[in-house]
């Protein structure tokens, strides 16, 4: 038995607008089973809207948005579906402020995460069993919480709420991750252990990072797709897409002046 | 570790529960037998009003929806209560009618068909849950639904008990209008003004209250309750965690609402009378400030809220009859700035008052030294 390869990810001609305003213009995008992507772009590019069509919090005008969960054969449309739906079929999503059970602790924001069944019954008769408890522990070793066990989520630091809320996706074990500014206000270190979190989760999920900060992009050394007002700019490795004139003079060019001026 | 929810229930305060418990199991009837003047019902009453405060809590401490409707939740299963009630008067009314009196007054000559139902007694009972339930569960599919949420369902819910305070104000629908129903003489072959009646009433009010106690500790502690808690906190995480929350919020939001209505169904038989005024908004809102007053999202404290809060109401109508709405606005403005927790949490904040009292002091002393 082979890792189902090819496409995992596919949004065709997708255009959403709000108020008349196109917030995602005619976009296409791939991504392949075991992909990590970066996502970049200038606030208001459409990246959380993009974000949103794919989770199903916003339907868009036109365009298709299809998952291949098991390779070719099995096709799901994505745009029929509602967010607890689609999160069942493997999508986990990362808010960009971390958004986790703040009265609860962390073991027990991590056990209301997995993924067994959900229905009500389900959760009012559910027992832990020893393999729940097996993989709560190994998560929380994976998200360096396992200190924090008993803590109320509440009580965490900014960064580990995040890595939580990392920890709480990977509790649910998707197929594909959708991880919004993982990196925002976190100090240098956090950053660093952001970064090698998830260069360590890659090949085993497939992930599309959504960050603004340029050394965190390049740590984790991925392809990168650029969106510029709703649209895909430039694909490519980070290389090649600073260097791309357009590219510069849009996002990249504009922060370096910034920074300059900072 | 596992499924423990908050460290809020310690031996301590199960102990001090326990022995009001058995004060209001055995000592109010006790009390009621000895002295002649004591009445049980008014303690029935406020057992009654303490269930109907766990139902909020329920839904407003471990949920998050502070919801404006339970006073017309209550009052529905007091309304079918005092029908079967009603009819259980016969002769014996001012008309000497077999129909209920205020029928005669409106030129009834015979029973309306959706009335003859509840000359059963168990159809009453039935209808106490049902009506309550199937009234949450289709405005709560509603509201859920279209993701109403926040101050939004609250101003909704509040919408929905107004306009059916001012439906049960009509003639129209034979609900008595702004009389409601009273002079109740029978439940259940007793005569309901004896003392045997009101301590049998006031110890099954005790019982249910114990019920309703018993099911939010219990639920609370299982998954669903820890999920239910999640959606307090944040509902965009749990939704996208699998789970459809609008399901989990229906399910609390119909329980609660029979927990109510059945609150209500004792309350009825114990205070004599049920009219609209009983749904009203301001009731509901006087249901919130027992829960805040109480400790919002803790097991005791709603059950406290209520008693205390009704007792100072009881004391100060008597005395001081132009005061209570300053008096309780007050209350509600105090407890939401500087006890956040309720009287169930005082101990704690004193305690913790304590010790930063205390930090701030101990460090002065090497300052005077230095200096």
């Amino acid at each position: 038995m082979s890792e189902p390869h090819g496409i995992l990810l596919q949004l065709e001609s997708v255009t959403k607008s709000f108020d008349g305003f196109k917030a995602i213009n005619d976009l296409t995008f791939y991504l392949d089973h075991g992909e990590m992507r970066a996502v970049i772009g200038p606030n208001g590019a459409g990246k959380s809207t993009f974000m949103d069509i794919v989770t199903g919090r916003t339907r868009p005008d036109e365009g298709t948005v299809k998952f291949f969960p098991t390779g070719d054969t099995n096709v799901i449309d994505l745009t029929s579906l509602r967010e607890h739906e689609i999160n069942r079929l493997g999508i986990g999503r990362k808010f960009q402020t971390p958004a986790v059970y703040e009265n609860l602790t962390v073991w027990n924001n991590l056990l209301i995460s997995l993924n067994r069944p959900r229905d009500l019954w389900s959760t009012i008769t559910y027992k832990v069993t020893s393999e729940d408890r097996d993989r709560i522990d190994d998560i929380l070793k994976t998200v360096a919480l396992d200190e924090q066990r008993n803590t109320q989520a509440g009580y965490l630091s900014h960064g580990k709420k995040q890595w939580l809320e990392i920890g709480m996706l990977l509790a649910q074990n998707p197929k594909l991750l959708l991880v919004d500014e993982p990196a925002a206000g976190m100090s240098d270190a956090e950053t660093e252990r952001t970064a090698e979190l998830l260069l360590s989760l890659k090949g085993k999920h497939s992930i599309v990072v959504i960050e603004h900060d340029m050394e965190f992009i390049r740590r984790l050394g991925q392809k990168v797709t650029v969106l510029v007002q709703g649209h895909v700019m430039k694909e490519g490795s980070l290389d090649v897409v600073s260097e791309d004139e357009e590219v510069r003079s849009v996002y990249l060019g504009r922060k370096r002046e910034k920074k300059v001026a900072a | 570790m596992d499924l423990k929810t908050k460290s809020l229930q310690f031996g301590k305060e199960h102990g001090v529960a326990v022995a009001i418990a058995l004060f209001l199991l055995i000592g109010i009837p006790v009390l009621s037998s000895i002295s002649p003047s004591f009445q049980v019902n008014i303690w029935g009453k406020y057992l009654c009003y303490a269930a109907l405060a766990v139902s909020l809590n329920w839904l407003w401490g471990y949920t998050g929806l502070l919801c404006l409707c339970q006073s017309l939740f209550f009052a529905l299963g007091g309304y079918m209560i005092g029908m079967h009630l009603m009819l259980l008067i016969g002769k014996l009314g001012a008309y000497k009618s077999d129909l209920p009196d205020f029928m005669v007054f409106l030129g009834y000559k015979e029973l309306p068909s959706f009335w003859k139902p509840f000359y059963s007694f168990l159809f009453s009972g039935g209808m106490v849950i049902l009506l309550p339930g199937l009234v949450a569960f289709i405005f709560g599919w509603l509201a859920f639904r279209s993701r109403i949420k926040g101050v939004y369902f609250s101003i909704l819910s509040q919408a929905l008990t107004y306009a059916a305070t001012l439906l049960f104000f009509k003639n129209d629908i034979v609900m008595g209008g702004n009389n409601g129903f009273t002079d109740f003489r029978f439940i259940l072959g007793m005569d309901i003004r004896a003392k045997s009646t009101q301590i049998i009433l006031y110890e099954a009010s005790a019982l249910f209250l114990g019920l309703c106690i018993f099911f939010i500790w219990w639920i609370t502690r299982t998954k669903f309750g820890m999920i239910q808690q999640a959606v307090r906190d944040s509902e965009n995480r749990v939704l996208f965690s699998g789970y459809a929350t609008t399901a989990y919020k229906l399910f609390v939001f119909t329980v609660s609402a029979i927990m109510a209505g059945i609150a209500g169904a004792f309350y009825v038989p114990q205070v004599g009378i049920i009219n609209p005024s009983e749904m009203a908004t301001s009731k509901s809102l006087d249901v919130v400030v027992w829960v805040a007053v109480g400790g919002r999202g803790t097991l005791y404290g709603p059950v406290l809220g209520a008693i205390l809060v009704n007792l100072m109401k009881s004391y100060t109508t008597r005395y001081y009859p132009d005061y209570w709405l300053i008096i309780s606005g007050a209350i509600f403005i105090f407890v939401v700035l500087f006890m956040p927790n309720g009287v169930v949490g005082l101990p704690k904040q004193l305690g913790g008052l304590w010790t930063k009292f205390n930090k701030m002091r101990s460090p002065a002393e090497p300052l005077t030294q230095a200096s």
